[in-house]
């Protein structure tokens, strides 16, 4: 499949697209609305909770109020049991909800009841309708506690193995963005806008046609199976430096541990968008600086033309870090024991294994809409072979590609010597601490 | 013993540097004229710094004991307080740039509109671990009149100002402090070490028609551009001497110490000359060993000093300074003794090099020759100068200088 042949085939399907956006539990309603009041039309917006109260105080209008007879609308009091045991209740209602649509956003904020046990109900029930979920969830602060933030890293595992994509902001590092005299209220307002701009960032790269063109395919390719590390980070700029300042202002971003992040990122997705006059000079500058920074990671980029926004320039990327499977393995376990797990998720309970993949798309195609196979089938191809292929079988991508195979070798620990203690010397995603002569490729007599 | 008792506390400023390489105390004076005089030298070599930075505190705080033990002796005072320069990779700078607006009556800019405009500047979006080690004012901007350096009774309504902020992780700032606390000395101050080793090395005139200095230590390599008489960029590269060491430790295939040996011995920044020559290096035991290559180890060196010279040089460049630097470079640290290196230097920044010397200060030739004391020196200077404004303002402006240098304003 060509880049133009993406085009041609499913451009005019895009319009039908249908996208709902579900906000679960209290985090989850408040970025819905976030999302709601920064103005982002053609999506519908649902709002969950188990909390009537929570909800009554919501401005949208498509509400629905979770396991209203098991907990009589008083919330799940902080007990991921009691938000899953809701959403199961209403199972049937979930499903009602989710039927027809092609892609679901779910925002929770994990760590609570609701986010964390029925947000993972909701992904389920969203996959089998045959929609695309994708989740973005918060961690809770450090100071929230151990205890909230246990619940959400195993909300998180179930998250993973729910949804097709989760895009993690740990709350913590919004600690970066904010200053000593910043409110509580505006802290988690900041947390609820940078949520919202992903989601808005996200829905904007899959839906525009672009004259670089990004499907939701090329995003499972990189949300997918590192997910726990995927972060997301956006920059806008104006003027005639726009695309230097862009750049400099997205590794300047804390989300990204400040351009650290891309360094050590094995799967990167990069939308541009600007207005009309937006140049190919551009697009190359942003581009070549990002690619410098991330020599040895997968890289998806899209471009588009937006009228509406003028002179600016936006950048959105997302950054995924292959988990270290060490650590998260026995977690995962942990959660498959402590709960039998749903039938539906049989397939993709494998997914840590990193076999049986293919069951996946499959069983999710024959549900689909015709628009949807394709895309669909883009992914059941990605599937079957690795991370790579979505872009193997571009012609004009495949020099990245070739980038992407290369692992880093071995040999850094070798050469840093009396440094491999101590914090790696960095520059540009370079490793100074390596002999000059080594990286510059010196022989030796 | 008269020492004891009669503490010359106001007088005696001590400038300690917690190095890579050693550990490095000087005691100076300040002269009635003004002048600061070094009048003694404690230096130890340092086991427990990294880049720069405390790893083994137990280590460090022995070999600082012993510095100062040397320092105390050498020039026969009683330490009790020391100004400590600090580095690492962590420091980050940028300039900040701070607008008030007065509404005075008679628009004559008063002492309160200047620290309102300066509290202004120093709102800037950092990560909340960390502390602001200076936050240096640049230049006034009074109703569009750019360049004025102080607006006080000037007229004007829009007063608007361009300051040099460094700041770094608070908790590895501390380390340093906590080293030094733990010999029941007092740390006036914590200064950034490469803004010592320039107050050292600069006098007002290179000051003013820009400089570059740059400091090759064992750990980090900072540097600091002088324009206009104010700071007009820092940093700091976590590179250094050490590189250079382990980069013939490895291409040579030796051990560290005799790759340092060998450095100090054969080591330039050049290739000239050393086309087909051979070492022969002897064993312990005194019979010949093996031969190393001249020219790989003269490759090796340039290769790592040009680069740290280039990412200066890249640096700069972006930030549109060259045009400005018309005194040149000015080197210091320990890499400042590698032959060669100025040459290098000039080839690498487009521009004339020399090595510095600490010309701001009297006293032993000793301290202000040796290009590794700069920074020491330097701290002196920094010390010396912050008494004298200290006396002018008198308490109230005691107070607030203290304030301010723990961030609170």
């Amino acid at each position: 499949m060509t880049s133009t042949e993406t085009n041609s085939t499913v451009a005019p399907a895009r319009k039908q697209l249908t996208i709902k956006v579900f906000g679960v539990g209290g985090c989850g309603g408040n970025v819905v609305s976030q999302i709601h009041r920064m103005g982002f039309g053609g999506v519908q917006m649902i709002v969950l909770n188990t909390d009537s109260q929570a909800l009554a105080q919501c401005p949208l209008p498509y509400k629905f109020n979770l396991g209203l007879t098991l907990n009589g609308g008083l919330g799940a009091g902080g007990d991921p049991e009691r938000g899953r045991a809701a959403a199961q209740e209403d199972e049937a209602r979930l499903r009602e909800l989710c039927t027809g649509a092609d892609m679901v956003f779910i925002c929770a904020g994990l760590g609570g009841g609701t986010g964390t046990g029925a947000g993972p109900v909701l992904a389920r029930v969203a996959k089998e309708c045959g929609a695309l979920a994708l989740a973005f969830v918060t961690l809770p602060f450090d100071c929230e506690g151990a205890r909230r933030m246990r619940q959400a890293r195993l909300g998180l595992e179930e998250f993973k193995a729910a949804a097709d994509g989760v895009i993690c902001l740990p709350n913590q590092k919004v600690f970066k963005l904010i200053d000593e005299n910043t409110s509580v209220i505006e802290t988690f307002t900041t947390t609820n806008e940078l949520l919202a701009q992903g989601v808005r960032g996200i829905w904007q790269l899959v839906t525009r046609p672009g004259f670089i063109n990004l499907d939701f395919a090329d995003l499972c390719a990189v949300v997918r199976d590192r997910h726990s590390e995927s972060s997301f980070a956006n920059a806008e700029a104006v003027g005639p430096h726009r695309a230097k300042e862009v750049v400099e202002k997205l590794f300047a971003n804390p989300l990204l541990d400040g351009g650290a992040a891309l360094g050590e990122a094995d799967a990167l997705l990069v939308s541009l968008m600007g207005g009309p006059s937006l140049t190919m000079a551009e697009v190359n500058r942003v581009m070549d600086q990002i690619n410098r920074q991330c020599e040895n990671a997968h890289l998806i980029m899209g471009a588009a033309i937006e009228e509406a926004l003028g002179d600016r320039l936006t950048v959105t990327l997302v950054a995924s870090r292959r988990p270290s499977h060490a650590a998260d393995l026995p977690q995962a376990a942990d959660v498959e024991k402590a709960e039998p797990a749903p039938a539906a998720r049989g397939g993709s309970d494998f997914d840590t294994l990193g076999s049986a993949m293919v069951a996946k798309p499959v069983a999710r195609s024959a549900a689909a809409s015709p628009a949807l196979e394709k895309v669909a089938v883009a992914v059941a191809e990605s599937d079957a072979v690795g991370a790579a292929p979505v872009v193997a079988t571009r012609t004009w991508r495949s020099r990245k590609k070739a980038k992407a195979v290369h692992p880093e070798l071995g040999l850094e620990t070798v050469t840093t010597g009396p440094f491999q203690h101590s914090e790696p010397t960095r520059h540009n995603g370079v490793n100074l601490d390596v002999p000059t002569f080594v990286r510059r490729g010196m022989p030796m007599n | 013993m008269l020492n004891l008792f009669f503490p010359k506390k106001t007088t005696v400023i001590v400038g300690l540097e917690i190095g890579t390489a050693k550990v490095a105390a000087v005691v100076g004076e300040v002269t009635d004229g003004g002048g600061v005089n070094v009048i003694g030298i404690g230096q130890c070599p340092s086991r427990g710094v990294r880049k720069g930075e405390v790893v083994n505190a137990e280590h460090a705080a022995e070999d600082v004991r012993n510095a100062i033990v040397e320092a105390e002796k050498s020039a026969d005072v009683e330490i009790a307080s020391v100004y400590l320069g600090v580095t690492g990779g962590h420091l980050t700078s940028l300039n900040t740039h701070g607008v008030f607006t007065s509404v005075s009556l008679d628009h004559e800019i008063s002492q309160q509109d200047v620290n309102e405009v300066l509290a202004n500047a120093k709102v800037f979006n950092r990560p909340s671990e960390n502390y602001v080690l200076h936050s240096v004012r640049q230049h006034f901007t009074v109703n569009g009149q750019a360049g004025i350096v102080d607006p006080i009774g000037m007229l004007g309504e829009n007063l608007e100002v361009d300051m040099h902020v460094i700041h770094g992780v608070t908790t590895r700032l501390q380390n340093h402090m906590r080293v030094v606390a733990g010999l029941n000395l007092e740390v006036e101050q914590t200064v950034f070490s490469g803004l010592c080793s320039a107050l050292a090395l600069l006098d007002n005139e290179q000051k003013h028609i820009g400089a570059l200095v740059v400091d090759i230590g064992a750990g980090t390599t900072e540097y600091v551009i002088y324009a206009e008489g104010v700071i007009k960029h820092t940093g700091v590269i976590a590179v250094g001497g050490d590189h250079v060491t382990n980069d013939l430790s490895y291409g040579l295939r030796m051990a560290p110490a005799r790759a340092a040996l060998l450095m100090r011995e054969h080591g330039a920044a050049t290739l000239d000359g050393v086309a087909d020559q051979t070492l022969t290096l002897t064993s312990e035991n005194g019979f010949p060993d093996r031969r190393v290559d001249l020219h790989d180890l003269r490759r090796i060196m340039v290769a790592r000093l040009e680069e740290t010279f280039q990412l200066i040089d890249s640096e700069i460049g972006e930030l549109g300074f060259h045009d400005q630097l018309r005194a040149g470079v000015c080197l210091c640290g320990g890499g400042a003794r590698i032959r060669g290196i100025e040459k290098l230097a000039e080839n690498v920044f487009g521009l004339p090099a020399t090595l510095g010397r600490a010309n701001a200060v009297g006293g032993l030739r000793s301290a202000s020759d040796d290009p590794e004391l700069a920074t020491a020196v330097g701290l002196v200077k920094y010390g010396a100068m912050r008494q004298k404004g200290n006396q002018s303002t008198g308490l109230v402006g005691k107070i607030k200088g203290f304030a301010g240098s723990l961030g609170l304003f």
